[in-house]
């Protein structure tokens, strides 16, 4: 595009070049076509639809009228929004620490130079392949409170327990538990990796200055992994977040349980593909978007704050 | 002497403390499993005996032919294989492909696509789902494995992904190749493919995983059974006033074996292939 401006004697290289960018440029488009197509009509696409339907009363059949801001005034005075966001909230602040802690300390014992490090990994990885419609199964029954394992042991120790996933009370922190289970694996395996960049003569240097374990812990190990601790928190919570696996599959319906459980992503799916009430769903879409976007936005404020990267 | 035994003594009690709390961790990881296999042997008298016995009078197999009359096994593992493999070459290929031109090629405008690309990253996913099941609806894709498959091809976190391993290799290696006068699509396939191996297999392992166990999108596209995945079908298993748990149990060992063998098997690339997308994604 520029050669033609250059001077007689280089025209004839500059051609060449210019022929190859322009070669360069056409595969270039060529290679990325298909993703920018797909990515451009089901998500850029897909959410500026999905805002577009917030506005209309969108039901069943696809038929739709303008409504304007109806679907978000209702959204702001509907107490189910509240208690499903409480809900929510209340799942991602006891699940997201509660993991973070657990696979840091699995992943700082899985780091020291014992035997059978392998088979441990293994084992602490399997509930991250198993499907969660299966391990909403078996923890259902775990937690049976007539006949489930988990109240038979408790019955061991004298302990009457209640029915769980059936009893408001206890339904939320029992889900937090299965979720805790669930993704110590994933998160294990990314702060081992990050473990394995810490160089150990710092704890060689530490040892010899006399520093514990627990201290090398605390001095060393966490501020050196902070970049990954909070990598796999941004991560947690926003997983965290939009929760609806377990919570669909462990809780029943109509069971008197699911008030004090169900979370905000559920009451998406609820109006979107139970109730039909297409546009509301929508409306709940964009309040998602919208929370995630503040907490994503507040994290990487944070992060300057206590995140040590070398 | 003495000193030297206290300082050996004290190693062993600490690695002995480590194995200690492992130990305890495994049985609390694997227990589930383990009761879930105990459970799926059992009959349904024995499943709801307290205190309950442990292993079973007769290892009930009929469970497991039980549990395919109900539900149609057989249909599940073909759905969900195929749902799984299309999709994976498919998001290999693509993502692949516009990996390499976002590191390796100038073109105009590739600053704002990507940054449009990436921003997809932040959107939650619950933003797409309406309008995605409204494409498939009107493509009369609704009850067909092309609508669990189509929308999950196009993966921008792949993208970004493959962009990242691409942009590792040294540019000497395509200079030469260039001078040789090979056109980007040879490079491509026969040069860069094959050093961005590791980010291949990350990239299927996640595609992988995310397919097989996926609940949501295959439960709203696909409601005749026939056409469900494992693990919308065994969804449908708990979601029935079904309280037949070894029955029900004798459906979740199906559904989550091949996973387990699978992982089991290339357990190495699982677990290097997730910490890569940990710290390049």
């Amino acid at each position: 595009m520029d050669s033609q401006a250059v001077n007689i004697k280089n025209s004839k290289s500059k051609k060449k070049i210019s022929n190859r960018r322009k070669n360069d440029i056409k595969w270039a488009y060529i290679l990325i076509l298909p993703t920018v197509l797909g990515i451009t009509i089901f998500y850029v696409g897909a959410f500026f639809q999905n805002l577009f339907y917030s506005f209309t009363d969108m039901g069943a059949f696809g038929k739709w009228s303008w409504i304007g801001i109806d679907n978000y005034k209702r959204l702001i005075f509907d107490p189910e929004v509240r208690q499903t966001l409480i809900n929510t909230l209340k799942y991602t602040i006891f699940s997201v620490p509660c993991t973070i802690i657990v696979a840091i300390v699995v992943a700082a014992l899985l780091n020291s130079k014992i035997k059978g490090i392998g088979i441990y990994r293994t084992l602490f990885f399997l509930p991250a392949v198993t499907m969660p419609a299966a391990i909403a199964m078996v923890w259902k029954w775990l937690y049976n409170g007539q006949f489930g394992l988990v109240n038979s042991l408790l019955a061991k120790i004298g302990i009457n327990g209640p029915a769980w996933i059936a009893d408001p009370r206890f339904a939320l922190p029992a889900i937090v538990v299965v979720s805790v289970w669930m993704s110590i694996g994933f998160n294990m395996v990314i702060l081992l990796a990050g473990l394995q960049g810490i160089p150990q003569s710092y704890y060689e240097a530490a040892s010899i200055d006399g520093a514990t374990p627990i201290q090398q812990f605390f001095k060393i190990t966490i501020p050196l992994l902070s970049p990954t601790i909070f990598f796999i928190s941004i991560m947690a919570l926003i997983k965290a977040f939009q929760t609806f696996d377990l919570i669909y599959l462990m809780i029943g319906k109509s069971s008197v349980a699911m008030d004090k459980t169900r979370t905000i992503v559920y009451l998406f799916y609820k109006y979107a593909f139970e109730w039909y009430e297409k546009g509301y769903a929508a409306a709940i879409a964009v309040l998602i978007f919208i929370i995630i976007m503040i907490v994503t936005i507040i994290q990487l404020r944070l992060q300057k704050k206590w995140v040590h990267y070398e | 002497m003495i000193l030297n035994n206290k300082k050996q003594n004290k190693f062993f009690n600490q690695k002995l403390l480590v194995h200690i709390v492992l130990l305890i961790g495994v049985v609390v990881t694997i227990t589930p499993f383990v009761w879930m296999v105990l459970t799926s042997l059992k009959t349904v008298g024995e499943s709801t005996l307290v205190p309950p016995k442990i292993l079973p009078e007769v290892p009930q197999w009929k469970n497991y032919s039980e549990v395919q009359k109900t539900l149609p096994f057989l249909k599940f593992y073909y759905n969900t294989i195929v749902y799984t493999v299309v999709r994976t070459l498919g998001q290999i290929i693509l993502c692949s492909m516009a990996g390499y031109a976002f590191a390796r090629i100038e073109f105009p405008g590739k600053k704002y696509i990507f940054i449009g690309l990436l921003s997809v990253l932040m959107i939650p996913g619950q933003s797409f789902l309406l309008p995605q099941f409204m494409i498939m609806a009107k493509l009369k894709l609704l009850n067909t494995i092309r609508a669990l498959i189509i929308p999950g091809l196009f993966s921008s976190f792949g993208t970004f992904l493959m962009r990242q391993f691409f942009m590792q290799i040294p540019k000497e290696i395509e200079e030469a190749a260039i001078l040789d006068g090979c056109n980007h699509f040879h490079i491509f396939k026969n040069i860069m493919l094959p050093l961005v191996r590791p980010g291949i297999i990350a990239l299927a392992i996640t595609c992988i995983l995310d397919s097989w166990n996926q609940l949501m999108w295959p439960l709203i596209v696909n409601t005749n059974i026939n056409k469900m995945t494992l693990s919308a079908g065994i969804a449908s298993l708990s979601g029935q006033h079904f309280t037949n748990y070894p029955v029900m149990m004798a459906g979740a060992v199906l559904a989550i074996w091949p996973m387990i063998v699978v992982f089991i098997i290339f357990q190495k690339q699982f677990i290097q292939g997730l910490a890569f997308t940990g710290s390049k994604g």
